[in-house]
């Protein structure tokens, strides 16, 4: 066994010899005199900076959002032997199976076409055709879920035209699902991009599949990115008794058990289910703006009921149960009622370190509803909700919640800000907490905020994706991730003081 | 031909009997046998070639080379990703070009900057948005030494003229205005957006910056990204030989730094794939000699130093060679003890750049074979610089598919591989042990002195978890 200290990164560079170094190495750098870059520095942390900051329209600095096609090849993920399959160039699938790995270090796998300056003179017909057929014979799926980058999207691929010379050349087998959704990158964010593909997804799996209704929920998780959540609701839909079809499934996709083996498509939607969705009693969408046009498309199309309950936080994980009783005609068991009372009895008993606390947030627009909620629950007050991705809608939505308690009374919401205009709030009108993804860790470094670690992208801390936060039990985790970040600042200031306390 | 060979030969026609036809074909042409001596044609692969659609490719495309590689280290210049959101926020910060510097004050790197294009700038075109973006720029950071437009797609295909844009903003801001045709559908992989990037230093940088005082010992370390720190180790070597490191290309690189590098007497590089070009032209426009070094493990590190030394004078030598006799005995050390857990174990290799010929030395060392080795991106003359280095029969694989690696470890049965994040969790989920070879795994450095015991201590960590027999595997 190794006995040898070894020093990597995290010390080396500190050393003297490094220090020294970088000292010298800056008669070549040219930096500012430490004076400006101090002055400077001060000044972006002034009103004066926030305005100039908040008069911006032509450039986002350190956005909380992605593009379209991301959420495409999530949702594509999620059924059985599905094949995300991505007409355009190269590179943009490169980074959604890099980016997605780094979040849930698992692998990821997706097809492209990679378009190059032929197809973007001749159109990218012949593209398609060979990708299909590739992909076909290598990876043998049993759906090709098609999306687009935004090089398609600019030339003006005709998806539904190339698919039929696709299953006229014999590319592809006739019955073999070729569902598809354009999806620009230039128009909303990725979670249109997931509402677009799952739209797209179950048109093409209920053609002709109407009947009498099934007694099965459709439920929609949305461009959810916690397998905790995934597993938590199959656990809660087994303890109210119903039969549930998830839409799409990507617990298994995105967490898989190692077996010394690697499953290219290891679970997913079945793809019966998927088509019989059409004659389920209702769809329930646990998020509101990665489904909007998905329910309305259920509403119009399937002539069925289709609604939003986000279970993030006690009141909404009530309605989630209240309008699951509704839609089923099955009561909420007691086993249920004992959770949540295990998560309320939690809140009590820490409600004196959350109480009065200040919150700044950014992430999607559903995760935010339900921050607000849950810390609004707690007596925190949310003061900066920061949408990068939010629309107007989702400004209302945001502001109508906090205006129903007295402890949102400080919040205000800037949808389609950034984490830059974050940084000036965090500096002109202070917080006690931050909620955000990792990259919100730079606000952390300039700021000194503590983050408390909820959305997506969670690249810098291991597993916390795994573990739900929708639910009586989702509540009761963020609660402790919560309590226990405020716990542990409290004992990084107090330290060396009196206040140090071992009992809390 | 050795049996060596024609077994080879052999496992890769069986692998590439999956594919249709055409791609067949196409594909036969990328994977070989090594023969060292380069006298088998059939042992050439093809490369820099456009993959074939649907087959999972693992490469990326000209911006990732130009943003994320090349220009996105360089620290004091603002980098835009200039075209709709995702590009550039998948490519935050995921390099980890270490820099020094107080961010979004006087340096930028960990930052994502972008236009964030909407249906109206495709419409109508994004230059009078851009404009106006860097004039925002501008007043919120008034520290910034340049600015980099990173086209993405749609930039080239609407037809916007971005460096009109910049020339005229560049004369009213008196720094470089950088306009980069990198659009991700430009060439076969992020190799033409290392070569578009490398012109506009050409074109825009290089010449420019101030250097008060030249010595004959001035070097300029070229190509080394700075991952986990690499450069800043490579620079402590070369400081230690009595040379003087002028500029850095381009981790933890400044806009004047990237200006100086033509006052070097010698260009010394790490990555030739991604930076040829700009030595090639430092070359004939200004004379400067360059040449290749690898710093990765200890006997390549030494010999690179002797050669580096060989082109100085005995001054230089002298310290050269105290320099190696200062360091064997730790990397003596290191490989004592790290050396008998690794000892015979078979490598896989499927990077970029420089890494899946200029790491071998570095596994040899440590007693490790590399038993195949792939470029996603390289070109002939990686290619040539790889044959030497590898032994006979070994799999030579160019811009390899999800399918290829893993028909490849099923057949060659890899103690450990090295490659990238899209490939590293599905060979967790086969029980394979996995160490990322772009990003380090978040560790490094691992060049140099200082690099090798972190090089040393990660190998053995990843080929000898305890973990990987925790796996239940089928029988």
């Amino acid at each position: 066994m190794s006995t040898m200290k070894i020093n990597d990164h995290c010390e080396l560079f500190q050393g003297a010899e490094y220090q020294e170094q970088f000292e010298k190495k800056k008669e070549f750098e040219r930096p500012w005199p430490e004076e400006k870059v101090k002055e400077v520095s001060d000044w972006t942390k002034t009103e004066e900076y926030k305005e100039l900051n908040f008069a911006r329209q032509n450039i986002k600095i350190n956005p909380a959002k992605a593009c379209q096609p991301l959420g495409a090849v999530f949702c594509a993920s999620g059924f059985e032997g599905s094949m995300p399959f991505v007409q355009g160039a190269q590179g943009c699938v490169a980074y959604f199976r890099s980016h997605l790995s780094r979040h849930f270090k698992e692998p990821f796998a997706a097809i492209s076409t990679s378009m190059t300056e032929d197809a973007a003179v001749f159109g990218g017909l012949n593209n398609m055709l060979e990708g299909l057929e590739n992909a076909y014979a290598l990876y043998h799926p049993k759906m090709l879920a098609v999306s687009t980058t935004c090089m398609a999207e600019v030339i003006g691929d005709d998806l539904n035209a190339y698919i039929k010379t696709a299953r006229e050349k014999g590319a592809i087998p006739n019955d073999l699902p070729v569902p598809f959704a354009h999806t620009p990158s230039f128009v909303g964010s990725h979670i249109v991009g997931y509402d677009n593909m799952l739209k797209g997804i179950l048109k093409d799996l209920s053609a002709g599949q109407k009947k009498e209704p099934n007694g099965r929920v459709n439920i929609i998780p949305g461009f959810d990115t916690y397998t905790g959540n995934y597993h938590e609701l199959k656990r809660l839909m087994a303890i109210m008794g119903i039969a549930f079809t998830l839409l799409s499934d990507v617990s298994d996709t995105f967490d898989s058990p190692n077996t010394g083996e690697y499953k290219l498509y290891p679970g997913g939607t079945p793809l019966s289910e998927a088509k019989d969705a059409v004659n389920a009693l209702g769809t329930i969408a646990l998020q509101k703006y990665s489904t909007v046009k998905t329910l309305e498309y259920i509403r119009k199309e399937w002539d069925r009921k289709a609604f939003t309950a986000t279970p993030i936080g006690i009141r909404n994980t009530d309605i989630f149960f209240e309008e699951l009783s509704k839609l089923t005609g099955k009561p909420i068991p007691a086993a249920i009622e004992t959770e949540r009372g295990r998560a309320v009895d939690a809140m009590v008993d820490s409600h004196p370190y959350v109480h009065g606390k200040r919150f700044a947030m950014v992430g999607d627009p559903d995760m935010l509803l339900g921050m607000i909620s849950l810390i609004m629950e707690m007596g925190g007050r949310p003061v900066h909700i920061v949408c990068t991705n939010g629309d107007k809608h989702f400004e209302a939505d945001a502001a109508e919640l906090l205006a129903s308690s007295p402890f949102g009374a400080d919040g205000k919401v800037y949808a389609g800000k950034d984490m830059w205009h974050l940084r000036s709030l965090l500096f002109t009108e202070p917080v006690d907490l931050l909620v955000g993804n990792s990259y919100a860790k730079f606000l952390v470094a300039d700021t000194g905020t503590p983050l408390i670690r909820v959305g997506f992208p969670l690249f810098d801390r291991h597993h916390l994706h795994r573990q739900p936060i929708i639910g009586y039990q989702g509540a009761l985790n963020l609660v402790t991730m919560i309590v226990n970040k405020v716990l542990d600042e409290m004992d990084r200031k107090t330290m060396h003081s009196a206040s140090f306390d071992v009992i809390r | 031909m050795s049996t060596s060979i024609k077994d080879t030969q052999k496992m890769i026609e069986e692998v590439l009997e999956a594919y249709p036809e055409k791609s067949k074909k196409d594909r036969a042409k990328h994977l070989a046998a090594n023969d060292p001596t380069g006298q088998c044609s059939a042992c050439q692969v093809k490369s820099n070639i456009k993959s074939r659609p649907g087959v999972m490719t693992v490469r990326g495309c000209a911006y990732a080379g130009a943003k994320g590689v090349v220009w996105g280290p360089v620290k004091d210049q603002i980098t835009i990703s200039h075209g709709p959101i995702g590009c550039g926020q998948y490519s935050w910060w995921s390099r980890r070009n270490y820099y020094n510097g107080q961010t979004g004050i006087d340096t930028f790197g960990t930052m994502h900057i972008t236009t964030d294009f909407q249906e109206k700038n495709i419409v109508y075109g994004g230059d009078k948005g851009l404009d106006a973006a860097l004039h925002e720029l501008k007043g919120l950071f008034p520290l910034a030494k340049g600015i980099g437009i990173l086209s993405e797609c749609p930039v080239g295909l609407i037809g916007d003229d971005i460096e009109a844009v910049s020339k005229k903003v560049a004369k009213e801001f008196e720094y470089p205005i950088v306009p980069v045709r990198c659009e991700g559908f430009r060439g076969v992989s992020q190799s033409l957006g290392h070569h578009i990037a490398n012109d506009t230093i050409k074109d825009y940088v290089l010449g420019k910056g101030t250097l008060d005082t030249s010595t004959p010992y001035d070097v300029a370390l070229i190509g080394d990204y700075n991952i986990g720190g690499d450069a800043w180790a490579s620079r402590r070597i070369l400081e230690e030989m009595g040379l003087r490191v002028i500029s850095q290309y381009t981790g933890d690189s400044t806009v004047n730094e990237i200006g100086i590098a033509n006052k070097a007497k010698l260009n010394l590089i790490h990555c030739y794939r991604s930076m040829n070009y700009i030595c090639r032209h430092m070359e004939e426009e200004y004379g400067i000699p360059w040449m290749e070094f690898n710093f990765f493990g200890p006997t390549k590190t030494y010999d690179s130093i002797r050669k580096i030394a060989a082109r100085f004078d005995e001054k230089i030598q002298n310290n050269a060679e105290a320099l190696i006799a200062k360091y064997k005995p730790l990397m003596d050390r290191i490989v004592e003890q790290y050396r008998p857990n690794l000892e015979g174990k078979k490598v896989m290799l499927y990077v970029g750049g420089l890494r899946p010929r200029h790491t071998i030395g570095a596994y040899e060392d440590l007693g490790m074979e590399v038993v195949a080795s792939g470029y996603e991106f390289g070109h002939n003359d990686d290619y040539k610089r790889t044959y030497p280095e590898m032994k006979e029969g070994a799999v030579i694989m160019d811009d390899a598919t999800l399918y290829e690696l893993e028909e490849f470890t099923r057949r060659l049965k890899p103690d450990m591989v090295g490659s990238g994040i899209k490939e590293k969790y599905s060979y967790h989920k086969l029980g394979v042990p996995f160490r990322q070879m772009h990003s380090w795994d978040y560790s490094g450095p691992y060049h140099g002195f200082d690099g090798f015991p972190v090089f040393a201590r990660d190998m053995d960590m990843t080929v000898n978890s305890p973990t990987w027999d925790l796996i239940r595997r089928k029988k």
